[in-house]
């Protein structure tokens, strides 16, 4: 379980505080955005949790289609939606 | 990671959960090099996902200081993408790659949830039974929200204890089986002295969440994201309002790895003999790709994998007998929570089927097939390569799934590059039921 001190990481410019040990899909989530507009214009966020759906893929630090379901938040994160 | 790596074991384990984690100990546990790769930051699998060596479930406090004395060689983040060759997989992490080259091979690749499409199943804060609470365990806040949770299967009763436990209102857990079904489930249980235990204890922990049978969700609505749900709650059409709606329909086992190297499957589970080794005979395979039996089973058929791969074979016979018994219990879940033929019709003509091409039910029931779809429509081609939409379209259209491609999972040009051209010349692998 993630614990208590708190990880900061900006979602689309803004900063999101999440608890260390959390997922950037967690802070995608807890800054109200989605995290990819479907080819139809829908908003998509997190799905299977495990990694095998994609819809939770976002650029973190300027690389591109990274699933943030599987990356832990760091100080300071770069997190852009597509 | 330092780029071309190769590294080389005796034994190699793919996937971190309690088969490939039992595995990876006996082999270990024999004196051979062993490594364990798995995809997420940590062991434990979905099942036990965040949990540590301190963890108050002896079982698994037992198996995570067993595999770390064992001298395994954990290598977590680290996702296989294709073999660059016989006997060397390749793999993928955040920003690089590296070979893992193995003697024998234990495939231990887990299962995934199934999903089913429904008006609003595409809004977010509609996710998985089972991907909540792996959400959850990765640190969402779920003090005080309200959440459905639907679909089939015991996770869901797992998935409702732990969401209440971390402080979530679950009004009540809304399961497709029938009370008949769910009654023969509940007394087979109870044959099974360490089963019933947990049964109790899940009965305890959802005291004040009741557990509707013959109930399903029919629709999530909401504008950018969820606001309430539709079900039908034996026979009655209800509407609540809610944060989440975590939505699972049992398991599928993940045996596009398995397929990838060329292991026989036979109605969708990758074959093994008694020693679980596969019709490749340096791969063996453990647990949920071979049948969706639970934890118990998956920690016997790793141990028997890790044994027969260490070439311990008398030793792995030791377990045969409790293998037989925990098989039993797969073909209960089986006969328990298989899909009511209504939730055939939950989708509308409009409601996406596959989410990475947003393509609609009504364009896909124009085909008679999976290749036909995708051929037409660019159906299940997205990222997922078919994960979510494959088995549903099976159950939705009875479709068999397609061919598996390399590579097995998206990666990187730069991975895919050290392949030196070898693509091309990867015949095509078919299989599937």
């Amino acid at each position: 379980m993630p614990d208590q001190v708190s990880v900061t990481v900006t979602v689309n410019g803004s900063p999101v505080a999440v608890a260390s040990g959390a997922t950037v899909a967690v802070a995608i989530i807890m800054a109200g955005q989605a995290c990819r507009i479907s080819g139809n214009g829908e908003p998509r966020g997190p799905f299977c949790g495990m990694g095998i759906c994609f819809e939770c893929r976002v650029t973190i630090n300027r690389v591109p289609h990274v699933r943030s379901c599987q990356v832990l938040c760091e100080q300071g994160m770069d997190v852009v939606t597509e | 990671m330092k780029r071309e790596e190769r590294r080389h074991f005796e034994v190699l384990v793919v996937g971190g959960g309690p088969a490939g984690m039992a595995a990876a100990a006996c082999a270990a546990e024999c004196g051979l090099s062993v490594g364990i790769v798995d995809d997420n930051f940590k062991l434990g699998g979905q099942i036990w996902r965040g949990e540590s060596a301190d963890s108050s479930n002896t079982e698994i406090s037992k198996w995570l200081q067993r595999l770390h004395a064992s001298g395994a060689k954990s290598l977590c983040g680290l996702r296989v993408v294709h073999q660059s060759e016989p006997g060397v997989l390749l793999a993928e992490n955040f920003d690089g790659f590296c070979e893992l080259k193995y003697e024998k091979l234990v495939l231990a690749t887990g299962a995934r949830e199934r999903f089913l499409p429904f008006p609003g199943w595409t809004l977010p804060n509609v996710m998985g039974a089972g991907g909540l609470q792996a959400m959850v365990k990765s640190g969402l806040p779920i003090h005080g929200k309200r959440v459905i949770v639907a679909g089939t299967g015991p996770l869901l009763l797992a998935v409702a204890s732990y969401l209440r436990k971390q402080g979530a209102e679950i009004p009540f857990i809304c399961e497709q089986a029938s009370w008949t079904s769910l009654a023969r489930f509940g007394a087979a249980l109870a044959r099974s002295p360490a089963k019933i235990v947990q049964g109790l204890k899940l009965k305890l922990d959802l005291s004040g969440t009741s557990l509707a049978a013959n109930s399903w969700p029919l629709a999530a609505h909401g504008q950018t994201t969820l606001e309430r749900v539709t079900i039908s709650r034996a026979g009655r059409i209800e509407e609540i309002p809610c944060d989440y709606l975590a939505c699972g329909f049992h398991l599928v086992p993940n045996i596009e790895l398995p397929m990838l190297l060329g292991c026989s499957v036979d109605n969708g589970f990758v074959q093994v003999d008694e020693f679980q080794q596969t019709t490749i005979p340096s791969i063996f395979c453990a647990g949920e790709p071979t049948s969706i039996g639970g934890v118990e089973l998956a920690l016997i058929e790793g141990q028997i994998a890790g044994l027969a791969a260490a070439g311990r074979v008398e030793e792995a016979k030791v377990w045969f007998g409790q293998r037989q018994r925990a098989r039993l219990f797969a073909q209960l879940l089986d006969r328990t929570f298989r899909l009511r033929a209504e939730l055939r019709s939950l989708s509308l003509p409009e409601t996406i089927v596959c989410r990475c091409e947003d393509i609609s039910y009504s364009r896909l029931q124009k085909h008679t097939s999976w290749r036909s779809a995708k051929l037409h429509t660019r159906f299940g081609m997205g990222p997922c390569q078919g994960r979510v939409c494959g088995p549903t379209t099976q159950f939705l259209f009875k479709w068999k799934p397609d061919s598996v491609r390399p590579p097995v999972f998206p990666a990187r040009v730069e991975t895919l590059a050290a392949l030196a051209g070898q693509l091309e010349a990867q015949p095509e692998v078919t299989g599937g039921n």
